[in-house]
């Protein structure tokens, strides 16, 4: 069944099964593989996207749920504020390591800097503790949100 | 993390065996580089008698610089980046002696252009682990960067028709200050390929180092924040499938009958795999593959491990260690001081089976050809890649290409084969491309576990209470003599006892022996910390116990231990200070310390934790001194310290694989639980600076937070964790 779905603000037509995850239609249909695979149970958080602007995982969202809705993914999230001032603070707190949760991670910081410009140590508890980092990357995590939410803050 | 897994295990550590002991002839050799330029061929050390063997007579290469006559310096070397900040830490050593800037420095992902270089990968023991490659590669790669700069001065003085000791090398360039000339690195680079390869080369003092020790900015991330990073599991040659597969859920069982009606009705299913003990189902997409795969009927023969479980496992070792075993270190005479002493303490300690649960679930892409194999992986050991694509497909090995990727995780699971010997196995049946990926539940249930273990110690106090005797008696599975098996000899080998002998202590009597058991029916691999993962948690948690039956400070016991062992003191007095160990806590709030020293890395941590009344503890707070020698990047080594404690943390609190009729019972991060964002405590890292060489900063965190986290239950609540991991139920208050 054709499906068309808007990604990154393009429309893209997918030919799949309804009940078929988003990050499959990400990673294998469209070949946009920043969007990782971590545990397919919405468990880790690896492939968290947002729809209209709202953190998700894709691996349990059916891509027929999706509808007119907005997804944005890694490999767009840059061209907002709130996700260019994370990226930059990942970059500037040297957070990754592996780097495979890190898409995952960016979407969810993202989604909570740009509804929240200055979340607090258990807002960032509660929007990052759904996704697991294997390399232990949590303390530079919660200071690169910080770091980015002061310099949002400053911009705007 | 190191080229050569095995040369720490012979020669103790990897500092040993730099260049010194090979003759300059084949250990470096210039050229020029096709498309211009200076090639530097190296060999980094491989102290096992089969890589030497591999390479015969000849000099066998395996990492390349490259002065390009555009003023790029590329290194290509077989060590893989997972995280662990080797992709910047290697550069940097390069850079301090060549004098470049680091972001002239490009690192090319292994395996070698094969194209540029004419060198394909070599096989032999080329490997990512053991904390050791900036140990392997610190004398070698600054030996390399000195004499290219040599040749290059020297091609400059050459031209200019100046003396060599008249000109400087300087921020890529060479200058003649006497006359103010002045060449780039890339206008000489061809010249100085012409040069002789100066016999000897002085290195810098670590005083004048201008790099090595700067917190420099790792060159790997860019690409992780926006999504352009490829892992293995993002490989996608033209036409690949995708595979997902079931696994006989008893290791060692087979398939006995498939009902596949239902999954090959599955929109986008294109054909199902029979193997003799698993199942795979080759799709146009992960999606369609799972869902073909959740309709498949299979019946399983379970085989001769249907009724295996954890308590038969330990029940094996525990008896194990009623029996002798091999020595692996003998001091004085146990018995005797044991017969004197005043006090006797024992204790016995029960490790758990481990996953690894890499972010990356295991993937392996593959594309068999009739005369060779190319294969897209994430590796921390390619030659094993190639060696077990090689025999599974019935190919010459140089028939088979391997392209490295970034690793999502490796931790040692990524040292094993067995997933690309499974994705061979699966393109045997496939026309085209296949990409083969484990769900989180294969790649739980279907890991290489970190070994069970168990200990029986005991040992002798004298009058005041300090140890005469200390024995230790453990029994679990050599990792090592499956994965090299020459390094298992007389019954031990290197990584099992690191961390059980050769302890920091003044320890005038001691006696250790290791018995060697093999699990039936689950298969043991390295895991982050390796030996020290298992002999670290026992040792400090049985010193701990020591001075409790002394009634001393447990800090204070081990510092009176300590008098011949100077590096050790230090970070132990620095982590204690820096805790504030014995202010006083709140009730149920404790704090536990531990030392090692292992990896060629000294460390000490404090661990406080709070453990509730129903028993949850919560790790609020880390201090960990480190001495890990001459620091080439001490932004790395804090965040590998923070990245082992959270990594030890999650195997303190919740790690554990269990058996019940033959099966592995967690499934996923819900039963096998990960340390979370929430549950984080703060840490606190304090380098000693000194220039010794440098020691490995990869796992030593993981193996030190462990008895640091059990030392502070027992400060908490007076009850010792003896079995991994914590049992929470245990820790419940009364009342």
């Amino acid at each position: 069944m054709a499906i068309t779905i808007k990604i990154n603000g393009a429309d893209r037509t997918v030919d799949v099964d309804g009940d078929t995850p988003l990050l499959w239609v990400l990673r294998d249909v469209l070949g946009m593989t920043g969007t990782k695979f971590g545990c397919g149970w919405a468990l880790c958080g690896a492939c968290t996207v947002h729809i209209d602007g709202v953190a998700t995982r894709s691996c349990i969202t059916p891509i027929d749920s999706v509808g007119a809705s907005a997804v944005t993914t890694i490999e767009a999230i840059g061209a907002t504020a709130a996700g260019a001032a994370i990226q930059k603070a990942w970059l500037d707190r040297e957070v990754v390591q592996c780097g495979y949760c890190q898409s995952g991670q960016i979407m969810s910081a993202s989604a909570l800097l740009a509804t929240n410009p200055h979340p607090t140590d258990s807002d960032i508890d509660s929007a990052m503790s759904g996704n697991i980092c294997r390399c232990g990357t949590y303390l530079r995590i919660r200071e690169a949100i910080k770091q980015a939410a002061q310099s949002s803050g400053q911009g705007g | 993390m190191r080229v050569d897994h095995l040369s720490s295990f012979a020669a103790g550590s990897a500092r040993s065996s730099s260049a010194s002991g090979v003759s300059r002839r084949t250990f470096l050799q210039a050229a020029a580089a096709a498309g211009g330029g200076l090639l530097l061929s190296l060999r980094l050390p491989f102290a096992s008698g089969e890589a030497e063997a591999a390479g015969g007579n000849g000099f066998a290469p395996n990492a390349f610089i490259r002065i390009g006559t555009d003023e790029q310096i590329a290194l290509t070397m077989p060590y893989v980046e997972m995280g662990q900040g080797t992709y910047t830490s290697i550069p940097m050593l390069i850079a301090e002696e060549l004098e470049v800037d680091l972001k002239q420095v490009r690192l090319e992902h292994a395996p070698p252009n094969e194209k540029l270089y004419g060198n394909p990968l070599l096989g032999g023991l080329q490997a990512t682990g053991n904390s050791n490659a900036v140990r392997a590669a610190w004398q070698p790669l600054r030996q390399a960067g000195a004499i290219a700069r040599t040749m290059l001065v020297s091609a400059a003085a050459k031209r200019w028709n100046v003396d060599t000791r008249s000109c400087r090398a300087q921020g890529g360039e060479v200058l003649h200050p006497p006359t103010g000339r002045r060449a780039k690195y890339g206008e000489l680079a061809a010249d100085a390929a012409r040069m002789p390869v100066p016999k000897n080369v002085a290195l810098k003092r670590p005083q004048d180092f201008k790099l090595i020790g700067t917190p420099a900015k790792r060159l790997d991330t860019p690409a992780k924040v926006n999504g352009t990073a490829i892992y293995g599991i993002d490989a996608r040659p033209p036409g690949v499938k995708i595979a997902t597969l079931a696994q006989s859920p008893v290791f060692g069982g087979r398939v006995k009958r498939v009902d596949d009606t239902a999954a090959k009705a599955v929109k986008g299913v294109r054909q199902i795999v029979r193997l003799d003990d698993a199942v795979a189902v080759v799709a146009d997409h992960m999606g369609a593959a799972k869902k073909g795969l959740a309709a498949l009927v299979v019946e399983w023969d379970d085989g001769p491990h249907a009724k295996l479980t954890t308590e038969a496992v330990a029940s094996e070792l525990e008896q194990a260690t009623l029996n002798s075993g091999a020595v692996a270190q003998n001091i004085g005479n146990v018995d005797q001081a044991m017969a004197s002493a005043v006090t006797k303490v024992e204790a016995t300690y029960y490790l758990p089976f481990l996953a690894h649960a890499t972010m990356e679930p295991m993937n392996c892409t593959v594309h068999l050809r009739k005369d060779d194999c190319e294969i897209w992986v994430g590796s921390q050991a390619m030659a094993w890649v190639q060696a077990a694509a090689a025999k599974t497909a019935g190919l010459p090995l140089d028939k088979v290409i391997v392209h490295n990727h970034l690793i999502g995780g490796g931790f040692g699971r990524r040292l094993e084969a067995d997933g690309v010997t499974r994705a061979v196995e699966i393109a045997q049946h496939v026309d085209g491309p296949v990409k083969v990926v484990w769900t989180r539940e294969e790649d739980i249930q279907h890991d290489m576990y970190r070994p069970y273990w168990f200990d029986r110690l005991s040992a002798g106090l004298d009058a005041k209470g300090m140890p005469v005797a200390w024995n230790n008696r453990f029994a679990g599975s050599s990792v090592l003599a499956r994965w090299a098996p020459p390094f298992f000899k007389d019954g031990l080998d290197p990584d099992t006892t690191e961390g059980a002998i050769d302890l920091v202590y003044a320890l005038p009597n001691m006696h250790v022996e290791y018995v060697r058991v093999e699990p039936p029916g689950i298969p043991t691999a390295f895991w982050r910390s390796v030996g020290p993962s298992h002999n670290v948690f026992v040792t400090e948690s049985f010193m701990d116990e020591l001075a409790f039956a002394a009634k001393q400070d447990p800090v204070a016991y081990r510092l009176a231990l300590l008098d011949k062992n100077p590096r050790a003191k230090a970070v132990l007095a620095l982590a204690a200070e820096k805790a504030g160990w014995g202010q006083p806590l709140p009730e149920r709030v404790g704090r536990g310390v531990s030392l090692q020293f292992v990896f060629a890395t000294y460390m000490a941590q404090v661990a406080e934790v709070e453990v509730g009344k129903d028993g949850a503890v919560r790790v609020r707070r880390v201090v960990c001194a480190v001495d890990c020698g001459t620091v080439v990047n001490p932004d790395t080594v804090r965040a590998q310290i923070q990245s082992g404690i959270i990594f030890g943390i999650t195997a303190a609190l919740y790690g554990k694989i269990t058996l019940k009729d033959g099966r592995v019972e967690q499934t996923n991060f819900d039963t096998y639980q990960i340390l979370r964002m929430n549950e984080a405590p703060a840490i606190d890292v304090h380098i000693v600076q000194n220039f010794e060489p440098p020691g490995g900063m990869g796992e030593a965190g993981t193996s030190a937070i462990v008895p640091a986290v059990a030392n502070a239950i027992f400060a908490a609540t007076g009850k010792r964790p003896r079995k991994m991991p914590v049992d929470a139920t245990a820790l419940k208050q009364p009342g």
